[in-house]
């Protein structure tokens, strides 16, 4: 696995936010904890500097690039063209060294480069080898995306490297697998590698695409035009090449007669972790978190403990975070974070709710009600929908975040955005509607 | 002693005798109205025995306890407090309301701590085996009673070290403590070092405990003794209470304690005036806390609003013909003579709502502290405080005695000096530590709702050889 006594890991530090605070009676604890990861093999941030890495520098990673080759990329003819252009870059901003692999994805999935069953390694000459091949791509075939996965998981295997990462792009719906089988494939590789996924146009699947992001912790986005599609490619092969560390989990001790509500990731965007609990070791149990670079992630705890008497106070969980082992062991992070729990009866205490457990909350709702709002609207409610969508903008207006702000505003008219008071707009972009659907779950941290 | 500050509440009703609660307006036996008794009524005939009318109030609580004891408590009842007859006779207008309230006192001991009564058999002022102070003081927090039975001279490292051998959970008895001071099993907070202190220095002693109610001790004291420069000893108590609604009390209570203490053991043995010691110890202890605001908060405390750590402070020094006391806060100083004949009197006055309001002649002493509001405090150590203002007072006592000084934890459970005197045993000169000990478990076995710390010091301070028990 990892090596890590390269200088490259980066450090972990952990904050816990929470009113530790409970009434008599009170047996929920809430807490948000911030993770954040600094001083890798990267000056500053790794996203933004990502060519700062001298060859043979950074960790080992191997790269699999899934491009969407069925029929539908012809239309327009565009669209495969900026695909190619779109992969093309990504091959570009590979760092020397990495290995990497082009996935050509239809009903089946053929390796486009380097073949073999092999992967490629970085140089000058395996990209400009790469860009040639994609020349050769055409459209035609339809669209199972679980036989890509599983192919992309076997290349990634075969080489001996710290971080395994990759990129999928489709522009359409998964019409030629089962769900059942798309479900398999993703828990098959789930763990094994993360995965970026992106849905070009407007004729895909948010759910789909949102999905395989969130089972192979990555990220999730659309580009609604196809010429967009090199930036975005770039982009997000640089964050790739940024990551430092992978297979994290956020492990959580809480003591005896303690049960977890939930556990999820808060930002920078929502991601139900709370069924993703591998137990580790008695009364301890691992919540994957994927690969990281620099950067800062924010999880929101939620437990519920045994009530004790005023005055008492207890351990409600204690957060660290490890690399899991294939034997069992699990590597220490270092970083560790308390969550308590103190009863006491001024109520003035243990009434007040923190400022970012009660941040995040909302932020919560907020990707819940849209989702909520725009499935609604898609089922012809329309009054649900205008209550849901109304909330959102009001959670989003009270909380600061602009940007998803922004993306209702093109689909609701916002009337009062303090009281969420919204008409629905007769007519709305499919891609605006996609758009804020795919980008629901970012969240905007609290204001300082 | 006559320029005492008034006197407190009226702990019994002037009428029929029966134990009152600070707040009541009405006697809740007889019904007599209470607002209309002046604040401390010079005498009341009806009161006349000591003996007999206590002992009837008594009687349900002693009846509770049935056995052994008892009886000779009962009997004792009367012999056992000579002294408080002679109020009576000795001419004493303000001393009569000091009789009636010893013994239901020593009854509220009573059921919850059958070693209380006792205090009647010994006759005699050395009250000789009144409590157990394991039992006395522990009686309701099994978690901790390892900690009684040490008697360690230097309590501060014993009782931290003292938890079980094999660091097994105090509360879950089965998991092993971790490094952070938490159970590994049930999670649950192991006792900490301040969560009770007890320190000796020679005729001095004090005991501070978390209480029953708050999850850490926000209290913190210091003692000492030193010499004067014509070699006479001079003692030293400072106790220090920590503003729960400020960020990191503890540390200001312990930054004051410990500063207002060492500036007080440097200033008397240079000829220093002891008043003059007391302000400038005051004023010492004031930079400390303030010095707190400037650091940075540690990693735990994220709350939303931070603000300057404060705490109140108060402090005696007792030399062989002076106590000086000092204070900022509503933390206080008692005077109980050793000659319960004399009455016993509060020697501060707090900086509090309810005592402005008493003060402005606003409300009566016992509305004020039935008041919500009566514990908000109007003056205190902290960057944030208004204006630093030392109260300082002297006093020569005629007579010897024990001084108290102790934080609100414990007076809101004896709130009148005539209380506190009844709780404070007759050998208290003798043996502060157990006298300390015995005042704080009165304040934990009347509920412990905060953090009780109190200092007793012996007056007149003695020289050399006084190292008690």
């Amino acid at each position: 696995m990892a090596n890590f006594s390269k200088s490259n890991v980066p450090q972990f530090s952990m904050d816990v936010y929470q009113n530790e605070y409970l009434p008599e009676g009170g047996r929920e604890v809430n807490a948000i904890v911030t993770v954040t990861a600094t001083g890798g093999g990267t000056i500053g941030s790794a996203v933004a500097a990502p060519h700062l890495y001298a060859p043979g520098q950074g960790p080992s990673a191997a790269v699999a690039i899934m491009v969407d080759c069925s029929g539908s990329m012809d239309y327009p003819p565009t669209k495969m063209r900026n695909a190619r252009d779109a992969t093309a870059a990504a091959v570009d901003t590979l760092r020397d060294g990495v290995h990497f692999a082009v996935i050509g994805g239809t009903h089946v999935a053929k390796e486009v480069y380097p073949g073999g069953g092999r992967l490629a390694v970085a140089d000058a000459t395996t990209r400009e080898q790469a860009k040639q091949a994609l020349r050769k791509l055409s459209a035609g075939g339809g669209t199972a995306i679980g036989t890509w996965l599983r192919l992309a998981d076997r290349l990634l295997a075969s080489a001996d490297v710290a971080i395994r990462h990759g990129i999928l792009l489709t522009d359409g719906r998964n019409e030629h697998e089962s769900p059942g089988d798309l479900r398999a494939a993703l828990d098959s590789c789930a763990g094994r590698f993360t995965c970026d996924a992106r849905g070009v146009g407007t004729d895909w699947e948010v759910k789909e695409v949102t999905g395989i992001a969130s089972a192979l912790l990555g990220t999730s986005d659309i580009v609604a035009d196809p010429a967009a599609l090199a930036a975005d490619f770039t982009q997000m092969m640089e964050t790739a090449m940024g990551k430092e560390v992978a297979d994290v989990a956020l492990r959580l001790w809480t003591p005896v007669g303690t049960s977890i509500k939930f556990v999820k990731q808060v930002a920078p965007t929502v991601e139900e972790l709370t069924d993703r609990r591998a137990e580790a070791g008695p009364r301890a149990g691992d919540y994957p978190t994927g690969s990281w670079g620099d950067e800062s992630r924010d999880y929101h705890v939620c437990v519920e403990v045994q009530s004790a008497d005023i005055g008492q106070e207890m351990l409600a969980a204690r957060v660290s975070l490890v690399i899991p082992q294939p034997d069992g062991s699990a590597q220490n992070l270092g970083a560790q974070g308390l969550v308590r729990a103190v009863w006491t009866d001024d109520m003035a205490a243990s009434t007040a709710i923190n400022p970012q457990v009660a941040h995040y909350t909302g932020q919560a709702e907020l990707a819940q009600a849209i989702q909520q709002g725009l499935d609604l609207r898609k089922a012809g409610d329309f009054d649900g929908a205008t209550a849901k969508l109304g909330r959102a903008v009001q959670l989003a207006s009270a909380s600061g975040n602009a940007d998803t702000a922004k993306l209702l505003a093109k689909v609701v008219d916002v009337v009062d955005a303090a009281t969420g008071t919204v008409r629905l707009k007769a007519k709305v972009e499919e891609a605006d509607e996609m758009t804020l659907e795919t980008r629901s779950t970012k969240t905007v941290r609290v204001k300082k | 002693m006559s320029q005492m500050p008034q006197q407190a509440a009226l702990s019994n009703c002037p009428s029929c005798e029966w134990p009152l609660e600070s707040g009541d307006r009405f006697c809740g036996a007889c019904g007599y109205d209470l607002s209309a008794v002046p604040a401390r009524p010079d005498d009341h005939p009806t009161v006349t025995l000591n003996g007999s009318v206590p002992p009837s109030g008594d009687g349900a609580g002693e009846g509770d306890d049935g056995a052994g004891g008892d009886a000779g408590a009962g009997a004792g009842d009367a012999a056992a407090w000579p002294l408080a007859a002679e109020p009576d006779s000795s001419s004493g207008g303000p001393a009569v309301t000091h009789v009636p309230a010893e013994l239901p006192g020593t009854d509220s001991g009573g059921s919850p701590l059958p070693t209380v009564p006792p205090a009647g058999p010994p006759v005699p002022p050395p009250t000789g085996s009144p409590v157990s102070p394991a039992t006395g003081v522990r009686f309701d927090r099994p978690p901790e009673p390892d900690e009684y039975p040490l008697q360690a001279p230097d309590p501060r490292i014993a009782d931290l070290s003292a938890p079980p051998g094999a660091k097994l959970c105090v509360a879950c008895r089965a998991g092993r403590v971790d490094s952070d001071g938490y159970c590994e099993n049930c999670g649950h907070a192991q006792p900490r070092e301040r969560d009770h202190m007890e320190q000796e220095a020679g005729p001095v002693a004090a005991v501070s405990d978390r209480g029953l109610r708050h999850h850490r001790n926000e209290d913190a004291f210091g003692i000492g003794r030193t010499t004067l420069p014509d070699g006479s000893p001079a003692s030293v108590a400072v106790v220090c209470d920590g503003v729960s609604s400020a960020t990191r009390p503890d540390d200001a209570s312990f930054a004051a304690g410990v500063a207002a203490n060492e500036s007080l053991l440097a200033a008397l043995p240079r000829g220093t005036h002891p008043q003059q010691a007391m302000h400038d110890a005051i004023v010492a202890a004031s930079h400390a806390v303030n010095a707190l605001a400037d650091e940075p908060a540690t990693a735990r405390e994220h709350s939303p609003h931070q603000n300057a750590p404060a705490c109140t402070i108060v402090g005696a020094v007792v030399t062989p013909g002076l106590l000086v006391v000092g204070w900022v806060g509503d933390s206080r100083v008692y005077w109980v003579p050793a000659d319960r004949t004399s009455p016993p009197a509060r020697l501060t006055e707090d900086d509090s709502w309810a005592a402005q309001m008493v003060s402005a002649g606003l409300m009566s002493e016992a509305e004020a502290y039935a008041d919500e509001r009566a514990h908000a405090i109007t003056g205190w150590l902290g960057a944030d405080a208004y204006e630093l203002e030392p109260h300082t007072a002297s006093f020569k006592p005629d007579r010897p005695g024990v001084v108290v000084v102790c934080t609100d934890g414990l007076w809101n459970y004896a709130e009148g000096a005539q209380e506190m005197a009844e709780f404070v045993p007759s050998d208290a000169a003798a043996r502060p530590l157990h006298a300390a000990r015995v005042l704080v478990g009165h304040a934990l076995d009347g509920g412990g709702h905060d953090n009780v710390t109190v200092a007793v010091v012996p007056f007149p301070a003695v020289s050399q050889g006084a190292g008690s028990a």
